[in-house]
């Protein structure tokens, strides 16, 4: 039984143009450990919506990958403003994001939606100015 | 696993100074210094042909057939890719070119921009369907489609299913060659490809995509350049040899075949940094909605090919010059028309996915490599200086865990070890 891996990366808040960078990461150890590209397109899809919501509106924050050949688990934590309203935020296209990230083609609405959509779990832990840490779970079929 | 792929890139060891260039340049990790010489792991390798630009010694070489070669066969036909028109000064006609290589000693020219502007028809039927994936991207760049099936498994069936310019070419030729002289077999026929790139001639030699090419010989640009010099001539026959409209000679740099298509959803990147990080995008989803992709691994497109001559910028301000009398399209086979079928021969084999980078077959035993180089990673100073030979950091505690490398090799790490030692030894010595 090999020991579960933990991926541990810093999303940078200020840097708008590395937001994702995370998820080529991830993406490319999935495959050096021979997981099946399904599971792998799901985990970089949703690693990389969370990212960029942790970069619109959490000013960053930390990805943790830990990887086991049964699951893949990601835990996306910032120190953002929380989510005041969860059920509101999982509807598809309500977005809360500014014009000016509007027009780099963000904000969309369906980053949250997505990250559901793609994994197998997934829990949302926020608290109105302490942060949101969102748990996501993809199985390894 | 898939099936060895011969390349056209090589080292010459004698000119290798087990510098540092190539390893650090290379897109794909597939460098690596042993001995103090540079070594290309055939299976990573992808062709673009970086290593060759940015070797100061010269050592990286790509390797194609001589123009002796073609006394080989009864009757030969050039195959000039339309890159070529861009090398040369002062040129208003292409016929120029192609009289030169009838002079040169070809029996026959067949220009691969009249089979891009066949292509260029049947992708336009292509992407007028409505069950295929989208984006589609373009099959001419022979990198960038090994690059997607190394890499990334997503994108494989968005690979247009035609096969490019330069088979279509090869296979009309040869049916022409056998129509104008029925006394010829096949094997007397030599169909001969003027490339622009080493990428092309490694495609060719292993088969254009599986099947048996229709391509005998290819020769580089730049090794009949000279030849090609000597013998033109600037006065044109009577009857015209050039068949290729604006969008042929387009072709030969960035955005010409996607502006072909006349449908303004595409985007044209070229340079293999910037390609690939199109496709990380792509392969996120995170993309605008594009119809179609082109994408080049040489900057500019074609006219930046490692075996061209002359600065990709100044041939694709030639071409401009070149094809602005030039009717739109010589080669209208294959009419707008979204109800025609796309002919059977024309189409290529699906791009399979057959990556190379996992650590093991058994990922327990994956994974436990992976902790390992994770482990040993931590250790080193992670500045990536290539003085052990593998590129990056990362990439040598892969190399270690792997055991072609040895942790000692690290300049870094064996700087430590002394240091410990001589501090025991001043210890012993009080």
């Amino acid at each position: 039984m090999a020991e579960a891996i933990t991926f541990h990366f810093d999303v940078d808040g200020e840097n708008f143009t590395s937001a994702g960078n995370a998820s080529v990461q991830v993406k490319r150890k999935l495959r050096h450990l021979g997981f099946p590209a399904d599971v792998i397109k799901r985990v970089a899809i949703a690693m990389y919506e969370g990212e960029i919501n942790m970069v619109i509106h959490a000013d960053g924050g930390s990805a943790d990958v830990i990887v086991s050949p049964e699951e893949v688990k990601i835990v996306l934590a910032d120190r953002g403003p929380g989510i005041p309203d969860v059920a509101l935020a999982m509807k598809e296209g309500y977005s809360t994001a500014s014009d000016s990230i509007r027009s780099l083609g963000f904000g969309a609405g369906m980053g949250l939606p997505n990250m559901k959509r793609y994994t197998d779990s997934m829990e949302i832990d926020t608290k109105l100015g302490v942060g949101t840490t969102i748990t996501m779970t993809v199985k390894v079929a | 696993m898939a099936k060895e792929y011969r390349h056209s890139v090589s080292l010459d060891r004698d000119r290798c100074k087990g510098c540092t260039h190539c390893l650090r340049r290379c897109p794909v990790e597939a460098i690596r210094i042993h001995d103090g010489k540079a070594r290309i792991n055939s299976n990573r390798c992808i062709d673009c042909g970086v290593c060759i630009d940015v070797c100061p010694h010269k050592a990286k070489k790509a390797t194609s057939d001589k123009l002796a070669d073609i006394k080989r066969f009864k009757y030969t036909v050039a195959l000039p890719a339309p890159s070529l028109y861009g090398q040369f000064d002062n040129l208003d006609d292409i016929d120029y070119v192609l009289q030169g290589l009838l002079d040169l000693g070809f029996d026959d020219v067949y220009e691969v921009s009249r089979a891009a502007e066949v292509v260029s028809g049947l992708t336009r039927i292509y992407l007028s369907r409505d069950d295929i994936e989208k984006p589609v991207i373009s099959s001419a760049c022979p990198v960038i489609v090994r690059l997607i099936s190394l890499r990334y498994p997503y994108l494989c069936e968005n690979i247009l299913p035609i096969q490019p310019p330069v088979d279509i070419a090869a296979h009309r030729a040869r049916e022409r060659a056998l129509e104008k002289h029925p006394e010829l077999t096949s094997e007397d026929i030599g169909i001969v490809f003027i490339s622009p790139c080493p990428a092309k001639v490694s495609y060719i030699k292993n088969g254009s995509d599986g099947k048996k090419s229709d391509i005998d010989l290819v020769l580089s640009m730049s090794d009949i350049y000279f030849d090609l010099l000597d013998v033109m001539k600037m006065e044109l026959s009577s009857e015209p040899i050039s068949h290729t409209g604006m969008i042929g000679v387009s072709w030969a740099s960035t955005g010409g075949e996607a502006s072909a298509l006349f449908n303004d959803k595409y985007l044209a990147a070229d340079g293999i940094e910037n390609v690939i990080r199109v496709l990380e995008q792509i392969d996120n989803g995170n993309f605008p909605y594009l119809e179609f992709i082109e994408l080049n691994a040489c900057n500019g497109g074609c006219v930046g090919g490692m075996m061209t001559v002359e600065n990709p910028y100044i041939a694709k301000a030639r071409l401009q010059t070149l094809k602005r009398y030039l009717p739109v399209s010589e080669n209208w086979d294959f009419r707008d028309d979204s109800n025609a079928e796309i002919p059977e021969k024309y189409l290529s084999g699906p791009v399979e996915y057959a990556p190379v980078s996992a650590l093991s077959s058994n990922m327990s035993e994956a994974m436990a490599k992976m902790s390992r180089i994770q482990e040993i990673h931590k250790m080193l100073p992670d500045i990536d200086c290539g003085f052990c030979g593998s590129p990056t950091c990362y990439c040598f505690a892969e190399d270690v865990v792997k055991g072609s490398a040895d942790i000692s090799e690290c300049i870094f790490m064996l700087r430590e070890k002394m240091q410990k030692a001589a501090k025991e030894e001043q210890h012993e010595d009080q």
